[in-house]
């Protein structure tokens, strides 16, 4: 179920230039339960953003009712919600969407979880899980830079974990796909978050893969009623067919929806 | 509840507070949030002949205290609306106002005649002011005399009361008032969506893929306040008023304006709650404000002969 509720900012730090990572706190994340959802996050009290910015949730912790975001601070919304200190509220709306299917990937299999610049925090919770549950992960993370790069460590306490970035500063010089394409090891399942180009390359580069994209879009209220986010079908792709990005994702099955 | 009950053509409301068309698609997922009988009627998503799916994304960009969009009449076409959308909202005892949209007077013809017979519809609003439809959709509502054309050609289909959708982008909106009310509106509901744009920073292009959007928001409230001041002096058919609306205290500034009732857009997109809140807190503003009943409100921005002094503290 959808909640609305002032949650209580329990830490707020930066993890890299402009990425920041906020832990909150409240009754909503009893509703919590599949990596890979959203919330549509209040950035200020006024009308100036007007619209709720839609940020994934990286972690959430049900027992402890605290729930984490991970988020570029880019344009004014972030920005001011960056300035937001311990023990203030944040006007939160959520858990919102479909998140990774976990029971994708049985005990004794290896997934690959590919994330790419701000698409790498939803796949920690899902990692987390996916580990819980005896699945050997492996992860493959691409940045822009070596000063981008966040939770290498945490990443790498669950599985094997491979960086890119584009520059070449750090890790693998390059995309995701490069690494991936240089695995020895074997994979039946990709989850995957990222830029569109970054999930277009997974797509026609790995269909024989079971393969699952979270996308990101524009979105206006984040619930399924603006149709902002709306994207056309696989199996109907110039059709009146849609899916939303914000209802119906953002995960979605590779081939669902048109990228 | 009955000091905010109104009384208008086709429409017998409990309250004066109905989300906007577009703003709340046809109810499924606002009824998540909250029991949709407390609404006084829902305006339901434009419906057209056909299916639509509407612009290529980005459909939204934001602006200062608003947003612009350029959704593009996205719906499933007059078949689907009937037989599985307003068949869903039958469960609820709200009144349906259905908007009526089209590229040419044939398209509102064939749609007010048919959904218009659907029993929860008990009025139309003629949508002959979207800004997103290349078509047409706003040439209807930009000429006086093509508004008024298409406003009698669906009056004499419609089985339920009319209430044309004013569009702001025209140099007079009265005149544009006065040409539907001569066409046999029933009512007005007012107003649309500013045409506006925004553009990227860095590839120097507009941000929507339509290049332009509506504008929305508290951002246009006083366009919408000006307008229909000018408007309810001049016509003698009732006004839903909307633009900007947020709060309690937007509702009475409306009524003030001119507005007979009013509907909640924008608003429900950033808080899913807005419409009950607004609901709950009319009746204790009416008692700080000194009014009985919420219809007392109407035109007092122009009424002359009223005494002002009810709510002097």
């Amino acid at each position: 179920m959808i909640k609305k509720e002032r949650m209580k900012v329990l830490n707020h730090k930066e993890l890299a230039p402009s990425i920041f990572e906020l832990t909150l706190q409240g009754e909503l994340v009893s509703e919590m339960n599949q990596p890979g959802q959203f919330v549509q996050v209040k950035t200020t009290e006024g009308t100036e953003p007007l619209l709720r910015r839609p940020i994934s949730i990286s972690s959430y912790n049900r027992s402890e009712k605290q729930f984490t975001m991970i988020y570029r601070a880019e344009g004014k919304g972030t920005t001011l919600l960056s300035q937001r200190k311990e023990a203030e509220a944040v006007d939160i709306l959520g858990p919102l969407g479909n998140g990774f299917p976990v029971h994708e990937a049985k005990q004794g299999e290896t997934a690959l979880l590919v994330g790419g610049g701000i698409g790498v925090p939803p796949l920690y919770q899902l990692s987390q899980m996916l580990v819980a549950k005896g699945v050997t992960v492996i992860h493959v993370l691409g940045f822009q830079t070596k000063s981008a790069i966040f939770y290498e460590k945490e990443f790498s306490e669950l599985g094997d974990t491979y960086i890119a970035t584009v520059d070449g500063s750090y890790g693998t010089k390059g995309f995701v796909t490069t690494v991936i394409d240089n695995l020895e090891q074997e994979f039946a399942t990709i989850f995957s978050c990222g830029p569109t180009p970054m999930l277009r390359a997974l797509e026609s580069g790995y269909r024989e893969k079971k393969l699952f994209l979270s996308l990101e879009e524009r979105m206006g209220c984040g619930i399924g009623a603006c149709f902002a986010c709306v994207c056309h079908t696989g199996d109907d792709p110039t059709g009146f067919s849609y899916k939303k990005v914000c209802s119906d994702g953002p995960v979605f099955r590779a081939g669902e929806v048109v990228l | 509840m009955s000091r905010l009950s109104v009384e208008l053509p086709g429409l017998h409301l409990k309250n004066p507070v109905m989300p906007a068309s577009g703003c709340f698609g046809f109810g499924r997922e606002y009824s998540q949030f909250f029991d949709l009988d407390i609404l006084g009627a829902i305006m339901i998503k434009a419906t057209t002949p056909e299916p639509r799916f509407g612009n290529p994304t980005p459909r939204v960009a934001e602006t200062s205290s608003g947003m612009l969009n350029a959704i593009g009449l996205q719906n499933p076409g007059l078949e689907k609306v009937i037989s599985e959308e307003l068949a869903w909202l039958s469960r609820y005892d709200v009144p349906i106002i259905a908007n009526v949209a089209g590229s040419q007077i044939e398209d509102y013809v064939k749609v007010a005649s048919e959904i218009s017979k659907a029993g929860n519809v008990k009025a139309l609003e003629l949508n002959i002011s979207c800004p997103n439809v290349k078509e047409g959709g706003i040439a209807f509502g930009t000429v006086p005399e093509v508004a008024k054309e298409v406003t009698k050609a669906v009056k004499e289909v419609s089985s339920v009361p009319v209430y044309v959708k004013l569009s702001p982008n025209v140099s007079n909106i009265v005149d544009m008032a006065k040409a539907v009310e001569d066409g046999g509106a029933d009512g007005l509901t007012m107003i649309n969506t500013l045409v506006g744009m925004r553009l990227d920073l860095k590839t120097g292009k507009p941000i929507l893929s339509n290049r332009t959007g509506g504008l929305s928001g508290p951002a246009i409230k006083p366009v919408a306040l000006r307008m229909i001041y000018e408007v309810s002096q001049q016509v003698s058919i009732p006004i839903i008023g909307m633009g900007g609306i947020a709060t309690a205290e937007d509702v009475i500034e409306f009524f003030y304006a001119g507005a007979s009732a009013v509907a909640v857009g924008t608003a429900n997109f950033v808080d899913p709650f807005v419409c009950p809140t607004i609901i709950e807190e009319l009746p204790k503003l009416l008692d700080e404000l000194g009014f009985d009943h919420i219809s007392e409100c109407t035109g007092r921005s122009w009424k002359q002969n009223e005494t002002v002094t009810n709510n002097r503290s």
